[in-house]
C-alpha cells in the first residue's frame, strides 16, 4: 500500500541544510498496525506528514497505492488526503466555533455530500463513539477524551482505508488514553491500515511492527508477533 | 465544496467574530450611506432648479433685442442702426398660432415711498399677462388690469416685501404712493415667491408697461417673455419669433431668443457634474471600507493558521480555501452595502421630512455604483489574503506557524 524508496527530506535552517530523512526505505502493507517511535527531531512526524501527503519528499519516490505521489499538483493531492487518509493529531484540531457534530461533518461538506445524506452519517459516526449525546457540544464543553473521539469520528468519516494518528494519547490522561488506543485499534481490525507516531513506550509493545528513527534513517523495524496485549 | 455549504462554512465564522464583524459592517454601511446621501444632495439640487424652471413655466422662451453673435468685416455700406423691441414687435407676436401668451417687459430701478418711509426697488413695467407666464399668485387684492398695452394706468402691484417694509401691519390696498415722481394706487399684492432665477419677486414693484416706459423716458422694451402654445413647438416658435421680427426690422436678425430648455440644460449639466463628483469622492471611503477589510482578512489567516492547516489536513483544495475567504468578504461587504442602503435610504427620508420642499432623491445610478464598489472592492482586497490562506504550507500552518 505504501511505498518509500530512498526518501530524503532536507530543511534549509539558517541557510545550513538539515537532514530530517535519509535513505528511508519503507513498505507497508494494507491493514498494517505501526508504530513509529524515536526521540524528539528524529524524523517521525516529517515521516508522517510525507505519508499523509502534507509534506513532499526532497529526494526519493513515494507510491500510494501504486500510483506516484511525487509528481500531484497540490489540487491532486488534497483530493486523495481527503478520500484515502485520515488524521489524528495530538492537539485534536479541532475548530473551535464549531460544534462536534459539524466538525465531523467538515471532510463530508468539503467533499460536496448533500446536507441529507450528511447528516445521517455524521449521527451514525458519533453515536458508533459513544458520543451520540454530545454531537451539539462545541469542543471547549467536551473532556480531553470527548475530543478526541471527535476527532477520530472526523478522520473516519470519509472511510478512508488509512489513519495516521501523531501523539493520539499525549494530551490526555491514562484512562482516557487507552479509551482512544482501544478505539484506534478497534478500527485497525476492522481493516484499517493505522500508522502510530508515540513516545510512549507502551504502544510501541501493543503494534505489531515497530519502526524506530534516529537522525532522520530508520535504525530498526521490528515485527512483533505478540500482538495486542491487553491494556 | 458546494457553494452554498461553503457560504454556510464562511457565514459561521462570520457570525463568530462578532466585534469585527459589527465595525467592518459599520465602515462598509458608511461609505454606502454616504454615497447614497451625497449623490442625493447633489440629485436633490439638481431636481430643485429644474422644479424652479417649471415653476416659470416650462415652455417659455426669452426674446432679447440685440444679437448674440460677432460680426465684423468692412463697414457696413447703408448706416446701421440698431432696432429697439418696442411694444407694437411685442404685439405683432401675439398673431402667432404657436404662442399662447406673452408679457413684454420693461425693467428699472426706482425710489418707492409711502408715508416719509422709503425704498429703493426693482420695478417691473408689464402687462396683465405676466402673472399668468411668471406664474405668480397674488395674497390680495388684483393684478394689473388688461388694458391696451400702449396705455399707462396710476396703478401698481407690490411684492411681499416692498408691502411690509412700507406699510407694517397697515392695509395696502387702495393706498396711493410714489415710484419715482409718479402716484400710484396699490390694487393688490403677490403672495411670497422669494429669488426666482435672478429676480427677487418679493422686493419688486408691477406697474403698467406704459406707465414704466413714461417712469424710465424709453420706447423700447427689456424683453418679451414668450410661453408656447405646447412645448414641442419650442424650436418653431423660436423661428417665428426670429421671422416676424425680421420682417418688422427690415429684413435685420437684431434680435436673440433664448429657450428655457437650453438654460435648463446648462444647469443640468453642471449639478449632475457636481453630483458625480461628491458621489466620487464618498465612493474613496469605499475603497478605504475595502483595505480594511484586507487588513482584517490579513490578520484573520494569521490567527486561524492552524485552522487552515487543518482543512488541508483534509482534503481542501487551495481553490476551495480562496473560496472561503471571498465567501467571507462577500458576506461582509453584501450585509455591509445593505446596512448602508438602509442607513442611506433612512438619512433620506429624514432630509425630506425636515425639508419637504428641498427633492433629495439619490439617483438610481449611485445606488447601483455604490453596492457594486462596496462588494467589489471588498473582494478584490480579500483575493491578496485568500491567496496567502491557500498557499499556507500545510506542516507549518498545523504547528500554527
Amino acid at each position: 500500500m505504501i511505498r518509500l524508496a530512498d526518501v530524503q527530506r532536507v530543511f534549509l535552517v539558517g541557510g545550513q541544510p538539515v537532514y530530517a530523512l535519509q535513505d528511508v526505505n519503507l513498505r507497508v502493507a494494507a491493514g498494517e498496525y505501526l508504530a513509529i517511535m524515536g526521540p524528539s527531531g528524529s524524523g517521525k512526524s516529517t515521516l508522517l506528514n510525507i505519508i499523509g501527503l502534507l509534506d513532499r519528499p526532497s529526494r526519493g519516490r513515494y507510491e500510494l497505492d501504486g500510483g506516484d505521489m511525487t509528481v500531484q499538483d497540490d489540487e491532486a493531492l488534497a483530493q486523495i488526503r481527503r478520500t484515502k487518509i485520515g488524521f489524528v493529531f495530538q492537539s485534536f484540531h479541532l475548530i473551535a466555533r464549531l460544534s462536534a457534530f459539524e466538525n465531523v461533518e467538515l471532510p463530508l461538506l468539503l467533499a460536496g455530500m448533500a446536507a441529507t445524506e450528511r447528516r445521517g452519517r455524521v449521527e451514525r459516526a458519533l453515536r458508533a463513539l459513544g458520543l451520540g449525546e454530545r454531537a451539539r457540544h462545541r469542543p471547549d464543553q467536551l473532556s480531553g477524551g470527548e475530543r478526541q473521539r471527535v476527532a477520530i469520528a472526523r478522520a473516519m468519516i470519509m472511510e478512508p482505508r488509512m489513519l495516521l494518528a501523531d501523539e493520539p494519547t499525549g494530551n490526555l490522561d491514562r484512562t482516557a488514553g487507552h479509551e482512544v488506543l482501544a478505539i484506534l485499534e478497534e478500527l485497525n481490525r476492522r481493516g484499517i491500515t493505522l500508522l502510530v507516531v508515540t513516545h510512549d513506550p507502551e504502544i510501541g509493545e501493543r503494534t505489531r511492527r515497530c519502526l524506530r528513527l534516529l537522525d532522520g534513517r530508520i535504525v530498526a523495524d521490528v515485527n512483533q508477533t505478540a500482538g495486542h496485549a491487553p491494556a | 465544496m458546494r457553494p452554498l455549504d461553503l457560504l454556510d462554512f464562511a457565514l459561521k465564522t462570520v457570525t463568530r467574530y462578532r466585534l469585527r464583524t459589527g465595525l467592518l459592517l459599520a465602515a462598509m454601511a458608511i461609505g454606502v450611506a454616504a454615497v447614497i446621501l451625497l449623490t442625493a444632495l447633489g440629485e436633490g439640487a439638481r431636481r430643485y432648479v429644474a422644479n424652479q424652471f417649471s415653476a416659470l413655466g416650462t415652455h417659455l422662451l426669452i426674446v432679447l433685442p440685440g444679437r448674440n453673435e460677432t460680426r465684423g468685416g468692412q463697414p457696413p455700406m447703408l448706416g446701421e442702426t440698431p432696432r429697439d423691441l418696442t411694444i407694437d414687435d411685442a404685439l405683432a407676436l401675439t398673431r402667432s398660432r404657436l404662442i399662447r401668451r406673452l408679457a413684454p417687459l420693461v425693467v428699472g430701478s426706482a425710489t418707492v415711498s409711502f408715508a416719509g418711509r422709503s425704498r429703493e426697488t426693482n420695478i417691473l413695467g408689464s402687462t396683465a399677462e405676466l402673472l399668468a407666464v411668471r406664474h405668480l399668485e397674488l395674497a390680495q387684492g388684483q393684478f394689473l388690469p388688461a388694458l391696451d398695452p400702449r396705455r399707462a394706468a396710476p396703478v401698481c402691484v407690490l411684492g411681499n416685501q416692498v408691502r411690509d417694509e412700507l406699510f407694517g401691519p397697515e392695509p395696502a390696498v387702495g393706498r396711493w404712493l410714489r415710484i419715482g415722481d409718479r402716484r400710484f394706487r396699490v390694487i393688490g399684492v403677490l403672495a411670497p415667491k422669494g429669488q426666482s432665477l435672478g429676480t427677487d419677486v418679493d422686493n419688486t414693484a408691477i406697474i403698467p408697461l406704459a406707465s414704466a416706459q413714461n417712469l424710465f423716458n424709453t420706447a423700447s422694451l427689456f424683453r418679451v417673455l414668450v410661453e408656447v402654445d405646447r412645448r414641442e413647438d419650442t424650436a418653431r416658435a423660436q423661428q417665428a419669433i426670429l421671422t416676424l421680427i425680421r420682417a418688422r426690422h427690415e429684413g435685420e436678425d437684431d434680435i436673440t431668443v433664448i429657450t428655457q430648455d437650453a438654460v435648463l440644460a446648462t444647469f443640468d449639466k453642471i449639478l449632475r457634474t457636481l453630483t458625480l463628483a461628491v458621489g466620487g469622492i464618498a465612493a474613496i471611503s469605499l475603497v478605504v471600507a475595502g483595505i480594511l477589510i484586507m487588513n482584517v482578512m490579513l490578520v484573520s489567516v494569521t490567527q486561524r493558521t492552524q485552522e487552515i492547516g487543518l482543512l488541508k489536513a483534509l482534503g481542501t483544495t487551495p481553490r476551495t480555501i480562496r473560496g472561503i475567504f471571498l465567501g467571507e468578504a462577500a458576506i461582509l461587504a453584501c450585509w455591509g452595502a445593505g446596512a448602508g442602503l438602509v442607513i442611506g435610504a433612512a438619512g433620506v427620508g429624514v432630509g425630506r421630512f425636515l425639508y419637504p420642499t428641498f427633492p433629495l432623491a439619490p439617483p438610481w445610478w449611485a445606488v447601483l455604483a455604490a453596492l457594486g464598489v462596496a462588494i467589489g472592492t471588498a473582494l478584490l482586497f480579500a483575493l491578496l489574503p485568500a491567496r496567502r490562506a491557500a498557499r499556507l504550507d500545510p506542516v507549518q500552518a498545523l504547528a500554527g506557524r
